[in-house]
C-alpha cells in the first residue's frame, strides 16, 4: 500500500519504512533559512528593464556574478505587479543563490524586492539609479558584488539528504514519445522521492485541458481538487475564451508537437500528466511564482506552458532542480536552476544529443522499464545536485522570462 | 523482450497506437506492444508513417472517438482504415 506521507504537512515523524532512496545524500549549499541549494550564484538582479544595462556592467566588472536581464518592471499594477514582485523576490530567494545585488531605477520598488529577499537571511545590497546615473551606481554596486563573490567562493558544499531538494517539472516540444517514456520517467521519480519528503512542482495550466477530470482527482482532498478546477476553469474562461481569435489549434498543440505526432490538446494533456506518476497527489495550488507554505509534497503552480516562463516561475517558487522531458528537443535552460533534459525519442538523441542529459529511448525499444528509467533520473538528479553541469548549463542556456498577465498602465 | 516493437499502445481500450521506429513504410508487418501489460500483437501498416505518429488499430469512422491512454483524445473526422495514419487531417480536438 502507498502510504500518504505527503498528505500531512511536516509529517516527518510518521515516515514510512526506509526505501532504497531514503539514504541518498547530495553535496549541497545549506542556506541561512535551512533550505538546500545546488548552485551558488551571486546574482545582479534588475528591478526593471531600464536597469538591465547597469546590472550587465556590474556582472562584466566582477567575474563570478550573473546578471539576469528581463523585459518588465515599469508601470505594472494589480496582480500583474504582484507576479512581478514574487518572481523577482523568489528568484533572489532561491537556495541556488548565495547573495544578490539588486539595482532599480527608483529606490522604493528596489527596496521592496531587496527586503523580500533579505527575509531568507542572505546578504543583499540594493542600489537605485535616479539622481546618481549608471556610472556611480555601477561603481558602488561593483564593490558590493566583489565582496559577495569573495564570500560565496569560500562557502563549502555539505552533505544533505536528497529529500531536502525542491524539484520541479515541465515538459516541452512534446511528442507522443514524451507520454510513452520521458514523462512517465519523471512521474516514477516523483512516486519514489515525494514519499521521501522532497517538494515538487508541476503546472502548465493550459496543457491540462483534456485531462482536467484526471488532474482534479489527483488532489490530496476534494477541497484541493475543487480549488484546482476553479483555477483551471478561470484560465479557460478569462484567458483562452476571452482572447482566442481562432480555435487555438495553431498554438496548442504547437507546430513542433504536431510534427512529432501529437494531434490534439487532449492527447498532449494526457501525456503531460504522466509527469506526476501513478501514486503522487498534489497537496496545494500555487499562484504564479508563489512559494509553497503547506509543507513537503507536490504542488500545482498556475503557470504558462511556455518553457522559459514556466521554469522561471517554478524557480521563483523555490525549485532548485528542474526535470524537463522533451520529445522533439526543447533546448531551454534557466540562469539559476539546472534543467535536466530527458528524452525517449531516439531521433532526438541522434540529432540533438548535446542537449540531452538522460536518454530513456530504451523504453520505446522495451529494453528499459519505467522503473529503471526513474532510477536513472534520480541518479542524474543526485549528480546534478552534487555539481555536474547539465547540458543546458554547459551550452549557456539562461532563459529568464517574466510572466505578464496584462498590459501595463 | 527480444523483438523491438514498431508500434506501442498504451491501453487495451485504445484504438490508436504510436509508431516508435524511424522510417516505417506501408505494408510493414508491425510488431506491436501494449505497454500496460506488455502483451503483443501484429498489424500491417497501411501508410508510410513517421516516428511518433499514430496508426489506427481498427477501422475508424467519421464521428468516432479516438481513444489513447484509455481516454478520449478527440473526434475522427474522416474514415480511416485499420493500419492507416491518424493525425490532424482526420482527427480533431473536441475542445477548441
Amino acid at each position: 500500500m502507498f502510504i500518504h506521507t505527503i498528505a500531512k504537512p511536516n509529517a516527518g515523524k510518521e515516515r514510512k519504512m526506509a526505501s532504497k532512496y531514503s539514504n541518498i545524500t547530495v553535496k549541497g549549499f545549506r542556506r541561512e533559512n535551512g533550505r538546500v541549494g545546488v548552485r551558488n550564484h551571486v546574482l545582479i538582479l534588475p528591478v526593471d528593464d531600464i536597469s538591465n544595462a547597469a546590472c550587465e556592467a556590474v556582472a562584466n566588472n566582477v567575474k563570478g556574478t550573473m546578471a539576469i536581464p528581463h523585459a518588465y518592471g515599469r508601470l505594472q499594477f494589480g496582480e500583474d505587479l504582484e507576479v512581478h514582485f514574487r518572481t523577482m523576490i523568489g528568484t533572489g530567494s532561491n537556495a541556488n543563490v548565495h547573495s544578490v545585488v539588486v539595482i532599480g531605477i527608483e529606490p522604493d520598488w528596489t527596496k521592496r524586492i531587496a527586503d523580500g529577499i533579505r527575509e531568507t537571511g542572505k546578504e543583499v545590497a540594493e542600489f537605485s539609479i535616479e539622481q546618481k546615473g549608471d556610472f556611480e551606481t555601477i561603481r558602488a554596486a561593483s564593490w558590493a558584488a566583489k565582496d559577495f563573490v569573495h564570500k560565496a567562493t569560500e562557502v563549502q558544499r555539505e552533505e544533505c539528504s536528497i529529500s531536502e531538494l525542491w524539484v520541479s517539472t515541465k515538459c516541452g516540444e512534446s511528442d507522443t514519445t514524451t507520454g510513452l517514456g520521458s514523462c512517465p520517467t519523471v512521474g516514477n521519480m516523483y512516486d519514489k522521492l515525494l514519499p521521501e519528503g522532497i517538494t515538487g512542482f508541476f503546472g502548465e495550466t493550459s496543457e491540462i485541458t483534456g485531462a482536467e477530470h484526471i488532474c482534479q482527482k489527483r488532489a490530496i482532498s476534494e477541497e484541493v481538487g475543487e480549488r484546482w478546477y476553479k483555477m483551471w476553469k478561470a484560465y479557460q474562461d478569462d484567458v483562452i475564451f476571452a482572447h482566442q481569435t481562432d480555435d487555438l489549434s495553431d498554438s496548442q498543440p504547437t507546430k513542433g508537437n504536431i510534427l512529432g505526432g501529437l494531434t490534439t490538446i487532449e492527447e498532449k494533456a494526457l501525456g503531460n500528466l504522466e509527469k506526476i506518476g501513478r501514486t503522487s497527489q498534489y497537496i496545494d495550488i500555487l499562484y504564479p511564482a508563489e512559494q509553497p507554505n503547506s509543507g513537503k509534497g507536490l504542488y500545482f503552480m498556475d503557470s504558462s506552458s511556455a518553457a522559459a516562463e514556466c521554469v522561471t516561475l517554478m524557480a521563483a517558487g523555490g525549485a532548485v532542480i528542474h526535470t524537463f522531458p522533451t520529445g522533439q528537443g526543447n533546448v531551454v535552460g534557466n540562469p539559476i536552476v539546472p534543467v535536466i533534459k530527458i528524452t525517449a525519442n531516439p531521433r532526438t538523441v541522434r540529432t540533438m544529443g548535446e542537449h540531452i542529459d538522460v536518454d530513456v529511448s530504451g523504453i520505446l525499444r522495451r529494453d528499459q522499464t519505467i522503473d529503471e528509467a526513474g532510477d536513472a533520473l534520480i541518479e542524474m538528479i543526485r549528480r546534478t545536485a552534487n555539481g555536474r553541469n547539465t547540458a543546458a548549463e554547459a551550452l549557456g542556456h539562461r532563459e529568464f522570462s517574466m510572466t505578464k498577465l496584462y498590459r501595463s498602465a | 523482450m527480444s523483438n523491438i516493437p514498431h508500434l506501442l499502445v498504451h491501453d487495451h481500450e485504445d484504438n490508436v497506437g504510436v509508431v516508435v521506429v524511424e522510417g516505417l513504410t506501408a505494408g510493414t508487418e508491425m510488431f506491436c506492444c501494449v505497454t500496460h501489460d506488455n502483451s503483443t500483437f501484429t498489424l500491417t501498416s497501411g501508410a508510410d508513417v513517421p516516428i511518433g505518429h499514430k496508426i489506427a488499430l481498427k477501422d475508424l469512422k467519421d464521428g468516432d472517438t479516438a481513444v489513447k491512454y484509455g481516454e478520449d483524445i478527440g473526434k475522427i473526422i474522416a474514415d480511416i482504415p485499420k493500419g492507416g495514419h491518424v493525425h490532424t487531417h482526420n482527427c480533431k480536438t473536441k475542445r477548441w
